[in-house]
């Protein structure tokens, strides 16, 4: 991008910039510190973000440390996504009222909230628009993930200090933020008067940052962002083996013996469907009032590792544990091509670092991939 | 007269398709014709199984008796198909009743007679137990099925 | 939004309305077997396809899909047939003539009868798959000359488990269609065909080379129909099974009706046996 399109944002003028949306009457949710991690949660002011710290990431584990620096951004994601907030865990779809004339049905309203996200990571972008994919570009439009997602202003991020766990660069997901957002932060110089070069994606980024104080990035501060960048692409935790192969690999392994082996760790807790970015799949609730007079229908969150997810005729299609986890690997990263045209998977490595006995996906993609079973 | 005749209806039964002339012969030779009225039954359950019988014309239903139950028919078998396999192994003693359902022709055939012949013969004996040995395979597939209840409410 | 049973067909509030329930009355219900009822249902304007299912819902307990078991092209209430297994299925078929039902649909994809003109048709039905297999047959009956020949094969537990058994004995009064029932057991009072429905195929008349066969029932029995159907001569493109598995929202936004790479409310429920087949031999998939 040519120099005169970016500019450089200070610490002060981020901490307008919060100012500045809240002002609009945004409800901000940005990374905060909390039960010793990283959780994107609201946000009053820039005190609130977890300045100066980094997180170490590994299958299983997730610590958190000092920097040396005073980077605002200076760590990967935690173990909440933004889809808290979108497809939100809990959601009344309608209730009906039942009455001496019969019954009615009144369509839950579409949310009002105006959210505005700070610090979404390219990965994050790159869930967001899967989720999209599912949930609005179907022929039957989820109007209150909709309604969020319309009104939702972005602020991106582009990994520094991408984690142990991440492997965004094999997926082709980042770490530059390519698009879907409104503004993009790079953060240079933490280690000595941390600042930021940004990009305007669109109207109301622009509009929004006129209001703060900002000037013309240098060419010395463009190639900065820029190292940071490539850095970021080159310390990545992981890699997905052979990525665009593995969609046609996991359709003809369905019956390898990798399956038994992961089953025979696997808990079926379901922490990694919880904790992924793009997982969507819900359940619903109904709950009738003690007089019956009015029965709520409540959409919530499911995991396909729950034992009646699949259930049929009085079973569980899916009862094995190998069988859900399968399920769960294979629509990640193949089926999801089939159903929706992309892949499930944007290489956040949440589902690796969350998972209670660190079972880590890149790894038993390895693993089918070195035995393949048949060849394409 | 009657044996040529009995050989051809043997070779043009389904059953028997592609079956030598020669060895029609060898089955026509412990064979002869039968009829059943409706209602007749063509063995019972525990009689000696000394005759199995070719369906020519007609239905012919399986049944088993069981006590507060009464009789269940488990199968029907039609023109083209065999009634009675327990006469190719010991003890040689039916299992369940046969039912005429309606007017039944049959080619009857002596059970004791063909196990000898193809004993003496294992050539003839191979081609009968490849046929058998079909026909068999596909009743257990079938039976299989029936017993999965697949039209129930389970769980 | 408040919502009563009578609804506009703007395509914007069909796709809106395929989230919410409307509400529809129910005009008729009749008894059929032990456990399956057949409910007619006032909804007011609706066009669906044979093959697709409703979302009914049942105040307090919650939503089922039930297939669509009457004639598409009938003015009139949406006619559903239910088995009562589970808390919703049993509240719906207790529901009163005038009772309130929700409604969402029509769902999921249809049995190719028109494309099918010219072919020989196989119609094979096992228990409750009879009823989203009875709107294609009104169908190929009411345009009987399109078609080469038709049959239906159906089979079913017992006699006492026969669906429809009257209109089927109507049915059987045509010249022109072959109709076929065989059950798993009989007690003697039963003079029809004993066994599996698979063996009526063996029986059946077509030519396999023009033959389209339509397939409903549990899994296992379609599994086999579509194997001896393959072993008759008949091309996987040619049958069409219609599959099953939980299902929440029917707008292909739960994940639970997923099967393998197959959305069953969205790419199904009737799909093609040469897309089925690997997924079929897959176990739990």
């Amino acid at each position: 991008m040519p120099a005169a399109q970016r500019s450089v944002l200070t610490i002060a003028g981020f901490a307008l910039l919060v100012d500045a949306l809240r002002a609009r009457a945004y409800r901000v949710i940005g990374p905060t510190l909390r039960d010793q991690a990283v959780i994107y949660d609201d946000i009053g002011s820039l005190a609130d973000l977890p300045r100066g710290w980094t997180d170490k990431q590994e299958a299983g584990q997730y610590r958190l440390t000092h920097r040396d620096d005073n980077a605002l951004f200076g760590y990967a994601v935690g173990p909440r996504s933004w889809k808290k907030f979108l497809h939100v865990p809990e959601q009344r779809l309608w209730r009906a009222e039942r009455s001496a004339e019969g019954m009615h049905v009144v369509a839950e309203p579409e949310p009002a909230e105006r959210l505005a996200f700070i610090g979404v990571r390219s990965c994050e972008l790159r869930a967001i628009a899967v989720q999209d994919r599912v949930l609005i570009e179907g022929s039957h439009p989820d109007p209150h993930y909709r309604a969020r997602r319309k009104a939702v202003f972005v602020v991106a991020v582009n990994c520094s200090e991408p984690g142990g766990t991440c492997f965004c660069a094999s997926m082709e997901t980042g770490p530059r933020a390519e698009g879907g957002y409104d503004l993009a932060l790079t953060e240079i110089a933490a280690d000595e008067e941390p600042r930021f070069v940004v990009d305007i994606r669109s109207e109301a980024g622009a509009a929004l940052l006129r209001e703060l104080p900002h000037r013309d990035a240098t060419s010395d501060e463009i190639a900065a962002a820029e190292t940071v960048i490539a850095e970021a692409a080159r310390k990545m935790g992981r890699t997905m083996p052979a990525a665009a192969e593995v969609p046609a690999l996991l359709r003809r392994n369905l019956d390898h013996p990798r399956w038994e082996e992961v089953a025979g760790r696997c808990l079926t807790c379901g922490n990694c469907t919880m904790v992924c970015p793009t997982c969507f799949c819900t359940t619903v609730d109904d709950i009738p009032a003690l007089d019956g007079s009015v029965s709520e229908h409540v959409q919530r969150w499911d995991s396909c590792f729950a034992m009646d997810f699949s259930y049929l005729h009085g079973g569980s299609v899916r009862a094995s544990p190998r069988s859900r986890y399968r399920q769960w690997m294979t629509h990640k990263l193949s089926t999801w091509w089939d159903q929706f045209g992309s892949s499930g998977c944007v290489g956040c490595g949440r589902c690796i670092t969350w998972c209670p006995v660190g079972i880590d996906i890149t790894e038993e993609v390895a693993a089918i991939h070195a035995t393949d079973s048949s060849k394409a | 007269m009657e044996t040529r005749g009995l050989d051809r209806l043997i070779c043009e039964h389904a059953f028997f398709a592609g079956m030598s002339p020669d060895h029609c012969e060898l089955i026509g030779g412990c064979a002869r014709n039968i009829r059943f009225d409706k209602g007749a039954y063509l063995f019972r359950e525990g009689d000696p199984a000394n005759e199995f019988f070719l369906i020519r014309h007609g239905r012919v239903g399986l049944e088993l008796i069981a006590p507060g139950r009464g009789p269940v028919r488990f199968l029907t078998l039609n023109p083209g198909e065999i009634a009675g396999v327990s006469w190719l192994v010991p003890p040689y003693r039916w299992l369940y009743d046969a039912q005429s359902l309606e007017l039944t022709r049959a080619v009857a055939i002596d059970g004791g007679c063909l196990r000898q012949k193809a004993e003496n013969d294992h050539d003839f004996g191979y081609e009968m137990m490849k046929r058998f040995m079909t026909m068999l395979v596909q009743r257990l597939h079938a039976a299989q099925l029936q017993i999965l209840d697949v039209y129930g409410t389970h769980g | 939004m408040r919502r009563s049973f009578k609804f506009s067909t703007s395509t914007v509030r069909m796709a809106e309305l395929a989230a919410v329930p409307t509400v529809a009355r129910v005009r008729s219900r009749r008894r059929e077997t032990h456990d399956t009822w057949t409910l007619s249902i006032d909804a007011g304007e609706f066009a669906f396809q044979p093959g697709q299912f409703n979302m009914l819902y049942a105040f307090g307990i919650g939503e089922i899909p039930v297939s669509l078991s009457g004639d598409p092209v009938a003015a009139g209430p949406l006619v559903h047939t239910i088995r009562a297994v589970g808390d919703a299925s049993r509240a719906i078929t207790q529901l009163k003539v005038g009772d309130p039902v929700g409604l969402r649909g029509p769902f999921g994809t249809a049995w190719p009868v028109a494309d099918s003109t010219g072919s020989d048709v196989l119609v094979i039905a096992g228990g409750l798959g009879l009823a989203p297999l009875r709107p294609a047959i009104y169908r190929l009956f009411a345009e009987r000359e399109r078609y080469g020949q038709v049959a239906l094969l159906y089979g079913t537990r017992s006699p006492a488990d026969i669906l429809f058994r009257h209109e089927i004995e109507r049915w059987r009064r045509r010249l022109d269609v072959s109709i076929e029932i065989t059950v798993d057991h009989a007690d003697l009072a039963w003079h029809g065909h004993v066994g599996v429905v698979t063996r009526l195929i063996d029986r059946a008349i077509f030519d396999p080379d023009h033959t389209v066969a339509l397939v409903c029932g549990p899994e296992i029995m379609m599994r086999f129909a579509a194997s001896a159907l393959r072993t008759a001569g008949i091309a996987p493109e040619c049958i069409y099974l219609s599959m099953e598995r939980n299902m929440k929202c029917a707008i292909a936004q739960c994940g639970h009706c997923q099967f393998g790479p197959v959305l069953i409310c969205r790419d199904g429920a009737v799909m093609r046996y040469d897309r089925l087949q690997p997924l079929l031999t897959a176990r739990e998939l």
